[in-house]
């Protein structure tokens, strides 16, 4: 066993100088393979973290929203449908919620208005989010006019600005009063947006959603876990999407590898076939090619995971930014939270070491069967 | 120590261009004697010591070492059998460049797990006993003709053969330095190994050091002389 | 279809492998075919230096096989969140047919591939290829198994359709919907398999040792490892996972290996593998000490592999008995 230690540090030991010798080659395949693997990190980094993000936030979200469908559209629902729902076994809170899209002719911007009981305010003013305010330029003490439903114009103080760091869902919200809501929108009293729940005990959630389907049947329910199994698959397929198209990517870089491995230079031949000469058996060769591919894909590996994580959590995957996030006119700064797990670099590992080694098993094996009495002549 | 029975060896059989090496060849070398290969190029020299030193099979025929028969062994076994047998110096030295001399003599040994650190003193004590201790840590490019000639040897003695093969040893060198690789032959030679040289150099043919010399000519032996 | 990057990443290894299996066995076929090794000749060297070819390719081929195990069940575990009512990896695999048929073929080609490895690596040390013929004829066994796991895996992967309801371990392996769980969950049967459970362990343990110091008892130890196997995985279903779970109704095999159980289902898993593919190895192996070349090593080697046998089924019998002994289950009374 100390024995093959020793042999496998030895042959290392060549491995890394013949390496060095040939350091124009090796830089290349090296810088390639550290390309590729930055590029697929980020991706998956970029949409595990986002995931792991979307499913923090949606913690805190309602178990359940219950909105009114007319023809299949999303309609204001009646605020007396709470009585109704409070009255079903299970069922710990009804809430009425208010908001709606404001679309912003000056910007061409969407912004979210909402109504919350967490940021009191007075009539008359509104708190905006970190989106809003850079896209309109709008800061602390500035009015900004609202067109309201019957065309009357009106202005609304800003009194406070969202955190930029939870810019990930508050960008392009705006947080306004009820009585501001109504008179923008014309909703009257009857009305909200829609209705959350809360159930007592998580596992009735299908059993009341079935139920307040059967009493009110022109809703809709939509279930927390729904949500987020959505959102999970959206990241997913964008992800996996994105990995496809790179495998373009992928697969020339396989055929540089197998084509760098097959090359050898007359220099390397002869360097072969002395070591085959002096008594290097064709397993020691092919050993001495294994390492070789080893210590590039690894450092390559690292090298590119390392800079896939600068890449998405220090300077925001900028690479990536428009396919992934979409159309978005007011696009959140943010920075995304490090989340990365073991499946994850085991998956790119397999996506990028794997075939790579595999494309240079056969050259490795030609050069290695090289003759020795080839010095010989 | 070495036979070799009705050896013939072709290369490239059955095609246009096929060519026979040695033809039907018979020899007999002892243990510790000095034999050398007399012949012009051509002659099927190179092909016969990489035959003996198992460095290539028979195409047909037989070779026996130590009385076991190596024949038929698959190149694995004849690679551990070689690098324990044999050493070779080459005619164009094969030394690998861009590595230091004592790099170079450490090679044969480094498939066979022995630790590194053994392995520089084994090869700093022959550097030593060769009058090159100097040159340990130079590049092979830095060496001269003679110094180069000198690591060959220590890396051919690195894994204490009994039998060290030498190809055209003196074709790149001067008088000088052919005499003193020729009174390295000899301690050599005292040390109990056995010794086969390939050359035409008649400085070489004519040493006292010469028990044997045997003349091929197109893949055949010509005559012998003691 | 769902574009995960694990899935991709196990679909394109699967691929890859296949191809490298396919490729062997178009030369394996050669080698059983024309090997002589007394005969000098051009086709014979030919041979000799194909066979350093396959043998990496298959060695890359078998360790990807080894690794891409322990992926797909982590796949399948991350995968539970999309299928309603999946709450681990029992969940995911129960979505369409595939999913289990595919687990079974990786547990056996697991085993199947460990064991050729092992195989290999002896053949290796004789000078003159001893058991070479032996060695791809085994691998021809292997090849269908693992063109057919390919298969199944690619199907279960393409047949994946989030939001299909699914069940649950909880009702997959409860008492009432599985006849074969209930039985093996009642008080008076996991007593007689917690018996049968350590006795079969500890035997093998035993014979393990005893081989090593004696030479003696191969065969024995062999089939006792393959018991020991057999009852150790019927076990971890039937009272190991109850006490890991610290619930008389959790049965899950795959629960075990997620974060909120210390991940202890890894080193269970790893140490019963292990053991189980090396003790196997010395029953396979042991009938070649005779053989000229192999006289030498053959016999040193299978004594340590019996020796990390032995010690992988015994740690193997630490992790359960030190689990079971500080869970908070009582079973009974």
């Amino acid at each position: 066993m100390k024995n093959w230690i020793d042999r496998q540090k030895n042959i290392i030991d060549f491995t890394l100088s013949s390496l060095f010798r040939r350091k124009g080659k090796n830089i290349a395949l090296v810088s390639v393979f550290t390309l590729v693997v930055l590029l697929l990190s980020s991706v998956m980094f970029f949409t595990y973290s986002f995931r792991k993000e979307a499913s923090i936030i949606m913690e805190d979200a309602p178990e359940m929203v219950v909105q009114r469908t007319v023809a299949g559209r999303h309609e204001m629902i009646p605020v007396s449908y709470i009585k109704i729902i409070q009255d079903i076994a299970g069922v710990q809170e009804v809430k009425a919620r208010l908001w709606g899209y404001y679309y912003d002719p000056v910007t061409g911007a969407n912004f979210t208005l909402m109504v919350s009981d967490e940021f009191p305010l007075e009539d008359g003013t509104i708190t905006v989010g970190e989106g809003v305010s850079r896209v309109r330029l709008i800061y602390e003490g500035d009015w900004v006019e609202f067109k309201a439903y019957n065309g009357e114009i009106f202005e609304l103080e800003v009194v406070d600005f969202l955190s930029v760091e939870s810019g990930l869902v508050s960008s392009d919200i705006i947080l306004i009063t009820e009585n501001d809501f109504r008179r923008l929108f014309g909703t009257t009293e009857e009305y909200a947006t829609d209705l959350i729940l809360r159930v007592r005990n998580p596992r009735e959630i299908t059993t009341v959603a079935i139920k307040v389907a059967e009493l009110l049947p022109d809703t809709r329910q939509i279930l927390r876990e729904e949500l987020l199994r959505t959102y999970d698959a959206v990241f997913n397929w964008r992800g996996g999407l994105l990995i496809v198209i790179l495998t373009g990517s992928l697969l020339a870089f396989i055929i540089f590898a197998w084509d760098k491995a097959s090359g050898l230079s007359a220099d390397e031949r002869r360097e072969i076939g002395i070591l085959k000469a002096i008594g290097w058996e064709t397993s020691d060769i092919i050993l001495m090619k294994f390492w070789e591919g080893l210590v590039v894909s690894l450092s390559s590996f690292l090298m590119g995971i390392i800079l896939g994580y600068i890449h998405v959590f220090f300077i925001r995957s900028a690479l990536f930014q428009p396919v992934l996030k979409g159309w978005a006119v007011l696009y959140p700064h943010f920075n995304l939270t490090p989340f990365i797990n073991g499946a994850q670099v085991a998956s790119l590992f397999f996506l990028t070491v794997v075939p790579f080694t595999v494309a240079t098993i056969i050259p490795s094996w030609r050069a290695a069967i090289i003759d020795p009495d080839t010095v010989m002549r | 120590m070495i036979k070799l029975k009705d050896v013939r060896k072709t290369f490239n059989s059955g095609k246009p261009n096929e060519f026979v090496a040695v033809e039907k060849l018979s020899l007999s070398l002892d243990a510790e004697k000095t034999t050398v290969l007399m012949g012009p190029s051509g002659s099927g020299k190179t092909t016969l010591l990489s035959l003996i030193g198992c460095m290539a099979r028979p195409t047909s025929g037989r070779i026996w070492l130590s009385g076991k028969e190596i024949t038929s062994l698959p190149e694995r076994f004849l690679t551990e059998l070689r690098r324990t047998t044999f050493g070779f110096v080459f005619q164009h030295l094969n030394l690998i460049k861009g590595i230091t001399a004592l790099e170079n003599t450490m090679l044969p040994s480094y498939p066979l797990g022995e630790k590194h650190a053994a392995l520089k003193k084994r090869g700093m004590e022959l550097f030593t006993r060769f009058g090159i201790a100097s040159k340990a840590n130079e590049k092979t490019e830095s060496l001269s003709g003679g110094e180069a000639q000198r690591v060959a040897i220590v890396r051919a003695l690195m894994n204490n053969p009994s039998v060290i093969i030498a190809d055209e040893p003196t074709a790149h060198l001067d008088t000088r330095l052919s005499g003193e690789l020729l009174e390295i032959f000899s301690r050599l030679k005292d040390e109990g190994r056995t010794l086969l040289i390939s050359s035409h150099d008649p400085m070489v043919c004519q040493s006292v050091l010469v028990d044997r010399v045997i003349n091929i000519r197109d893949g055949k032996i010509e005559e012998e002389r003691s | 279809m769902i574009f995960h990057p694990t899935i991709l990443a196990l679909f394109t290894g699967s691929i890859i492998v296949s191809f490298m299996i396919l490729y062997s066995a178009s030369y394996a076929v050669q080698i059983l075919r024309k090997w002589d090794l007394k005969s000098g000749s051009e086709l014979q060297l030919v041979l000799e230096r194909k066979t350093y070819l396959i043998s990496t390719l298959l060695a890359y081929a078998f360790v990807f096989q080894l690794l891409s195990f322990f992926l797909f069940i982590f796949s399948a575990d991350q995968l539970h969140t999309f299928f309603v009512g999946a709450m681990c990896a029992a969940g995911s695999l129960y979505v369409n047919s595939y999913g289990y048929p595919t687990l079974i073929f990786k547990l056996v080609n697991f085993l199947l591939a460990g064991v050729w490895l092992i195989f290999n690596r002896v053949d290796n040390t004789g000078y003159d290829y001893p058991l070479i013929k032996k060695k791809y004829w085994f691998f021809m066994l292997l090849v269908p198994l693992i063109l057919f796991e390919t298969w199944l895996q690619g199907n279960y992967f393409l047949r994946l359709n989030p939001d299909i309801i699914t069940s649950c371990c909880g009702t997959l392996f409860s008492a009432d919907s599985n006849p074969v769980a209930s039985e093996l969950s009642s008080i008076s049967s996991i007593n007689f398999i917690m018996i049968f459970f350590y006795a079969t362990v500890s035997l093998a343990v035993i014979s393990g040792v005893i081989f090593f110091l004696k030479g003696k008892g191969a065969g024995f130890f062999s089939g006792v490892s393959i018991l020991a196997f057999i009852t150790s995985a019927v076990s971890i279903f039937s009272f190991i996972s109850l006490y890991i779970y610290e619930m008389p109704t959790h049965h899950c095999p795959f629960c075990m290996l997620q974060q909120e159980y210390g991940y202890i289902g890894y080193p269970l898993y790893l140490t019963l593998l292990g053991g189980t593919i090396l003790g196997t190895s010395v029953g396979i192996l042991s009938p070649f000490k005779k053989i000229e070349s192999l006289s030498r090593t053959l016999p040193s080697l299978l004594r340590k592999l019996a020796l990390v046998s032995a010690g992988l089924f015994f740690a193997f019998l630490c992790i359960v008995t030190i689990r079971i002994l500080l869970s908070n289950l009582i079973l009974n009374g």
